[in-house]
């Protein structure tokens, strides 16, 4: 028994800001005291507060540490470990209150929050099965095995009202009762961990903090379905989760929670890994079992769908991690507790990765129906260095930009369709005034243009094309009829494309369109970019009025561009000014402007 | 995308084949095993040149164009070899946003190469990737595993003097 319990996330934000120093420093200090059979250090999963890293919590008192330096670590140890008494400087500074310290969960951050995928996550060891299994780890799959019939199962999933996780939001109980009326003498269930939309990772943050709930979900749909063997894509560029995930299927394996004859039951059941090689299209259903067999990661034409003919064209289901970490606890709780949250087709809780111009970056989980303005003002500590929002990016490169104008919306899947953007897998990118619509729109479809696997035309050179007229606008060499093909090239590529890369890459340009057309016609008609982005089309000015005549922009110039004497207003040559801001930054008095 | 190193020669060890050979044979009856087997070559060697490929082939029977077709269709298979520090920076949504596209720049011009490019000396290279997964501390680089987050380009000459 230990009287306290140090957890320090070690999660990839946390890791990267050094907690694995963290957590090395504090057991030196805590052998040098002689503490180490009181105190365990436990290395956990992502809390969700990654701007605040690296997070250090100590129990039983619950004291959330943010931003921890191996220098604090002798102080936390003498002060709090040694002493109790809490080292209030270190506290995050939401927890500290004129009348003593509130617990995590009343604050602005986590109090709209309701965690279900992510409840593990930052709370257990990741990897240690045991503290799964205390938080009623496979108790969901020893209840499927032992008391339900498959039926069962997928009726529960089916009320539940849970819908795929990984964007497209297909009913998950319907996908699973599919591949469960094919017959056949071979059937796969597939997770898909290949988050590839930049600026996303609410799977991989699941994948390390709590593997076992994918593991045991997998599990639940082989029985349901009919499959004993899984396989788990996952992007190698996630080195973190690909190791927590083979430790903790090692462990399963191990206690028979993977295998022959789980629980006595005569249901076989195992798990392989593969992972990706960096190619986004293999986040599509039929192009990531293409990939699995071996091969370039193409999709294919569906039907037949991979619920009649998947990997090595045999039944299959594919779903995203999320959408797993979801199945124990609705198997546990039952379908109306799952279905008693959210909106009236979307149930649940949704995972977002908050990132961009946004105080609080890192994961939220909130109850799906929760307004935009809610996660972006109060669980997102609103917009840094007081600058006006602008919209917020979801869905990726699929999706679309959501404005101003929408902030009171409901969060659902549906809500977010017809106001042309998509859930997606959960990335939401919040972006300022200083953010240009058009450059971020070129921004996604030169993603798309590399990402396009070039099987189908409509993408291979419709992107292409788009991207081109883009940067003729960015560049303010477009005219008034490029919008026009711009738009038409939009619709055709959604229409003709063979899968979802292609079907979705105008949404960017689309939803930019509808609600920031003002900003394409400024940089086509008047020669601007109102944000300040576009290079070609920005020049950089001195105020004669605010300029001392220091000569420091002039001496930092690489360019040799700013002319002027000393204690004389200079000027910048527009022929010579390559745009780079060096001259911004250093002026002392704001006398350097853009426009 | 050309690479100024280009036509390096390849020089493969006796333990780099064997180690190879032992990975085939312990892959080669799984299904969808190209996949794995690339990956595992391309720790051995750090790149997979096309006598890599084609040790491949004639070890497994799959036909070596199968193999070059998968080999670069996949971002993380290098058919050329990388620096010693290999340096990726996040191009994500989240760095973008926040001007990650200016650190990549700064690079290109201290370094004097592109995307996918490596320095003539062998030291550097240089890749754009999407999303590390730090976007808390955006923007981010990474160079071999070593995060470095909430830059901006002035922090640059200062990160690269420590690898001289």
């Amino acid at each position: 028994m230990y009287r306290s319990h140090v957890l320090v996330c070690g999660g990839t934000g946390c890791t990267s800001s050094g907690s694995q120093q963290i957590i090395e420093a504090l057991q030196k200090e805590l052998e040098r005291v002689g503490l180490t059979d009181e105190v365990s250090v436990v290395q956990t999963g992502c809390h969700g507060l990654c701007a605040l890293g690296p997070i250090m919590i100590v129990y039983p008192d619950a004291s959330f540490y943010s931003m921890v330096k191996v220098e604090d670590i002798p102080e936390i140890v003498s002060e709090h470990l040694l002493k109790g008494r809490v080292v209030t400087r270190l506290l995050y500074k939401e927890t500290v209150t004129a009348s003593g310290v509130k617990a995590l969960s009343d604050t602005d951050f986590y109090k709209k929050q309701h965690r279900i995928a992510l409840r593990n996550c930052g709370v257990i060891n990741p990897e240690v099965i045991e503290e799964y299994i205390g938080t009623g780890g496979y108790a969901a799959l020893g209840k499927v095995l032992t008391e339900m019939t498959p039926d069962d199962v997928i009726k529960t999933i089916m009320d539940s009202g849970l819908r795929g996780r990984g964007g497209g939001g297909f009913p998950t109980g319907l996908k699973w009762k599919l591949a469960k009326q094919n017959e056949a003498d071979q059937k796969y269930v597939c997770c898909n961990a290949d988050e590839g939309d930049p600026g996303a990772f609410m799977d991989r943050s699941i994948l390390e903090g709590d593997p076992h709930a994918v593991l045991e979900a997998m599990a639940i749909a082989g029985y349901a379905i009919g499959a004993n063997q899984g396989y788990i894509y996952v992007r190698a560029e996630y080195p973190i989760a690909v190791e927590r995930l083979k430790i903790a299927i090692a462990q399963a394996r191990e206690a028979e929670l993977l295998g022959k004859d789980i629980f006595g039951s005569g249901f076989d059941f195992d798990i392989d890994l593969r992972l990706g090689a960096g190619a986004f299209v293999c986040g599509e259903e039929t192009a990531l079992m293409t990939s699995i067999e071996g091969n370039r990661g193409e999709p294919r034409p569906r039907p037949p769908f991979p619920a009649q003919k998947g990997l090595f064209q045999k039944p299959t289901i594919l779903n995203n991690v999320e959408t797993y970490a979801n199945i124990p606890q609705i198997i546990l709780n039952g379908a109306e507790w799952f279905a008693s949250m959210g909106t009236e087709k979307s149930k649940g809780t949704k995972v977002f990765a908050l990132g961009g111009k946004i105080n609080n970056t890192g994961l939220v989980e909130i109850p799906m129906g929760t307004t935009l303005r809610t996660v972006i003002e109060e669980i997102g500590g609103g917009i840094p260095n007081g600058k006006k929002f602008k919209a917020a990016q979801t869905g990726g490169p699929s999706g679309g930009c959501i404005p101003a104008s929408h902030f009171d919306i409901p969060i659902d899947y549906d809500n977010l369709i017809s106001i042309g953007s998509m859930m997606g897998s959960g990335g939401m990118i919040v972006m300022d005034e200083d953010n240009c619509m058009v450059d971020i729109a070129k921004f996604f479809l030169e993603f798309t243009v590399e990402e396009s696997c070039g099987k189908c035309t409509p993408c291979r050179i419709g992107t292409k094309r788009m991207l081109e007229i883009l940067t003729k606008i960015t560049k303010g060499q477009a005219t008034m009829e490029d919008l026009d093909k711009l738009e038409k090239l939009c619709y055709y590529i959604k229409e003709n494309s063979a899968c979802g890369l292609g079907q979705t890459a105008p949404n960017p340009v689309l939803s930019t369109l509808r609600y920031f057309r003002d900003e394409y016609i400024a940089h086509i008609k008047d020669k601007t970019c109102p944000a300040g982005v576009c290079k070609a089309l920005l020049s950089y000015r001195i105020d004669p009025d605010k300029c001392k005549g220091c000569t420091l922009c002039a001496r930092n110039c690489p360019n040799g561009a700013i002319i002027g004497s000393v204690k004389n207003p200079h000027i910048i040559d527009q022929e010579k000014c390559i745009k780079c801001g060096a001259c911004m930054e250093k002026c002392r008095f704001g006398a350097i402007y853009k426009k | 995308m050309a690479s100024k190193k280009q036509g390096v020669p390849f020089h493969g060890t006796s333990e780099q084949e064997a180690a190879l050979r032992q990975c085939i044979a312990e892959l080669k009856d799984s299904k969808g095993c190209l996949m794995p087997i690339l990956q595992k070559a391309q720790e051995i060697y750090g790149y997979l040149p096309i006598e890599v490929q084609t040790m491949i082939s004639d070890l497994t029977g799959i036909p070596l164009e199968k193999i070059y077709g998968v080999t670069t269709f996949y971002s993380q298979f290098a058919l050329q070899p990388k620096g010693r520090y290999q340096i990726s920076v996040c191009l994500g949504t989240a760095c973008y946003v926040k001007g990650s596209g200016e650190i990549f720049k700064k690079l290109e011009e201290i370094l004097g190469i592109t995307n996918g490019e490596c320095t003539p000396d062998g030291k550097f290279s240089l890749d754009s990737c999407r999303c590390v997964g730090a976007c808390g501390l955006a923007p981010v680089m990474m160079i071999n595993d070593e995060v470095y987050g909430r830059l901006v380009p002035d922090d640059i000459p200062g990160i690269l003097a420590k690898y001289n």
